[in-house]
């Protein structure tokens, strides 16, 4: 028995250390740290780029915006990833920061809906359960059924930052995948959801936000508001080493542009 | 000769010997890890935090981890579920056992085993597309998604269970018992219900027990008809199973965090639950062994 508890301890330290943010020593190694929400587009990046290079060893450390933003500037890893604009006292410190892509989310809701256009205030209310009649935002008589994606989930972590309704959202269905709320939103005709601006389908109506459509040029020019910069976080006045510095160059490339879409993300360049 | 038979014969004792410690050492380690992996997040939230806290909002800045809502909609969840697939599952059997002619009993029989065989994420997607928007309809509610879409999807999965667990018991008891009651002028139907039964009850219950077992594991399906939002069980409120409370949170936890401890003290509730119907399960057999 304490043989096996014995191996255990040791598979899960060895995991512990491979997961870390390893940015000193190896020449051959890419250190990522920060967003949750990155994962999916920097995971695919990171992927393409090792089996592009062998022996590159590309890391990722899904922290969090502000525990990555650190980690660059103490120098704990080589590039940081922010689902934010750097603060004014984070780029005071020396860091610069490069967009990598634009995260724009789509609100949805069953094409018999005749709803067309919600401002941000009238969908931030919709959530928190302030308005629950689709008469009160010019649609028909019923009672409105928000639907949204489980806790941690990277798009509802954007949703509700760009709303302002971090944690008071009451949800009348919490959905594991995109899929299921375009689904769900499809066969309810009261429902409303959210889901990234490149998965949205026919099946479900994209409402437009302050009057503006979620298109790939309105999330790039700022116009349509529910989005979010995904930033590539790096010092100011030091160089990266040539293994990052490769990759770096790689997510701006022109190559990078069809794996950052097909993440579900609109490449900044 | 001889010797060499031995030999043999004992090398095969071998390897069938290690072929067993596999299974037992995997029942181990699941039941070792879930333990060691559970404990410290019971610890540090406190054991009737846990299992009787209201909230679970595992992602807030001040975060609440109580578990009582996903136990309650487990247990009224697998209990609506029974209670609904027992008696249609019970009276098949019996029907399938003593009235059917035979070619209708096979139909049926490979129609049942048939629904055994269908994955759980079948089950959710007619449930999702076709039960959801029915509740909606019929009751008028605003959303479908709710604790009773998920007993009606349960109660069709713990069918097969019940169906062919209840037959095979009512099928061994001796015609003897069956043809004296006949034979003392009872009609057909009295005999099945005074005699057949009863003298099947443990082959029955255990069905019952294997349903319950069945329902209470179940997670794909009911998250895709349950809503899945923490809420305390209400029949046409959006709910949280403890099967899907683990897997719907658990592909974006950060390691080592509190929140994945306490999704894998979850777990181990729900293993201790399963364990519980297990042994409840030992005790019909071993009782219908020396009945």
């Amino acid at each position: 028995m304490k043989k096996i508890i014995s191996i255990l301890t040791v598979v899960v330290v060895f995991a512990c250390v491979l997961a870390g943010c390893s940015a000193n020593g190896n020449e051959k190694t890419v250190g990522t740290d920060g967003s949750t929400s990155m994962e999916k587009v920097i995971g695919a990046l990171g992927e393409a780029y090792e089996s592009d290079n062998s022996g590159v060893t590309f890391t990722y450390n899904p922290t969090g915006s502000g525990t990555g933003i650190t980690a660059v500037a103490e120098g704990r890893c080589d590039i940081g990833l922010s689902s934010r604009k750097l603060k004014d006292e984070e780029t005071a410190k020396g860091l610069k920061e490069t967009v990598l892509a634009y995260d724009g989310i789509a609100v949805i809701i069953n094409p018999s809906n005749p709803v067309a256009d919600i401002d941000i205030e009238t969908i931030a209310k919709i959530y928190k359960g302030e308005i629950t009649n689709w008469k009160d935002v010019g649609g028909n008589d019923g009672e409105i059924v928000p639907i949204g994606r489980e806790a941690n989930s990277g798009t509802r972590d954007g949703f509700e930052s760009i709303t302002g309704t971090e944690d008071i959202c009451k949800y009348r269905q919490e959905l594991s995948s995109t899929g299921d709320v375009i689904t769900t939103v499809a066969n309810n005709p009261n429902a409303i959801g959210y889901a990234s601006v490149a998965t949205v389908k026919d099946s479900v109506k994209a409402v437009t936000v302050n009057g503006i459509a979620p298109t790939e040029e309105t999330i790039k020019d700022g116009s349509y508001k529910i989005q979010r910069p995904f930033v590539l976080v790096t010092k100011d006045n030091t160089a990266l080493s040539e293994t990052p510095q490769k990759f770096y160059d790689f997510c701006l490339s022109e190559e990078a542009k069809g794996i950052i879409t097909k993440a579900g993300v609109v490449p900044a360049n | 000769m001889k010797k060499k038979a031995k030999a043999i014969e004992s090398a095969v004792h071998g390897v069938f010997l290690i072929l067993g410690l596999i299974t037992v050492g995997a029942v181990l380690l699941i039941s070792i890890y879930l333990i060691i992996s559970g404990i410290p997040a019971i610890k540090e939230i406190g054991l009737t935090h846990f299992l009787f806290g209201k909230e679970w909002a595992a992602t807030e800045a001040e975060a609440k981890f109580g578990i009582l809502p996903f136990i309650l909609t487990s247990i009224y969840g697998t209990a609506g579920a029974v209670f609904i697939g027992t008696p249609i599952g019970f009276f098949t059997a019996v029907y399938l056992a003593k009235i059917a002619p035979p070619k209708l009993k096979h139909l049926v029989s490979s129609a049942v085993s048939l629904l055994a065989g269908i994955p759980s994420v079948v089950y959710g997607l007619v449930g999702m597309l076709v039960l959801v928007p029915a509740i909606r309809n019929i009751f008028h509610v605003a959303d479908g998604a709710s604790l009773l879409a998920a007993i009606i999807v349960l109660s069709v999965i713990v069918l097969p269970s019940i169906i062919k667990v209840s037959l095979t018991a009512l099928e061994a008891v001796p015609k003897e018992y069956e043809e004296g009651s006949l034979a003392l002028g009872s009609t057909s139907v009295e005999t099945y219900f005074r005699i057949s039964i009863p003298a099947a009850k443990n082959g029955i219950a255990t069905a019952i027990v294997l349903g319950v077992g069945r329902a209470i594991g179940e997670a794909m399906a009911v998250i895709m008809v349950s809503g899945n939002v923490a809420n305390m069980p209400n029949l046409f409120e959006s709910v949280r199973f403890l099967t899907t409370a683990v897997s719907s949170e658990m592909s974006y936890v950060s390691t080592g965090s509190l929140h994945q401890q306490a999704l894998f003290s979850i777990a181990l509730v729900l293993f201790l639950f399963i364990m519980l119907i297990n042994a409840t399960l030992n005790f019909f057999l071993k009782k219908k062994k020396e009945g």
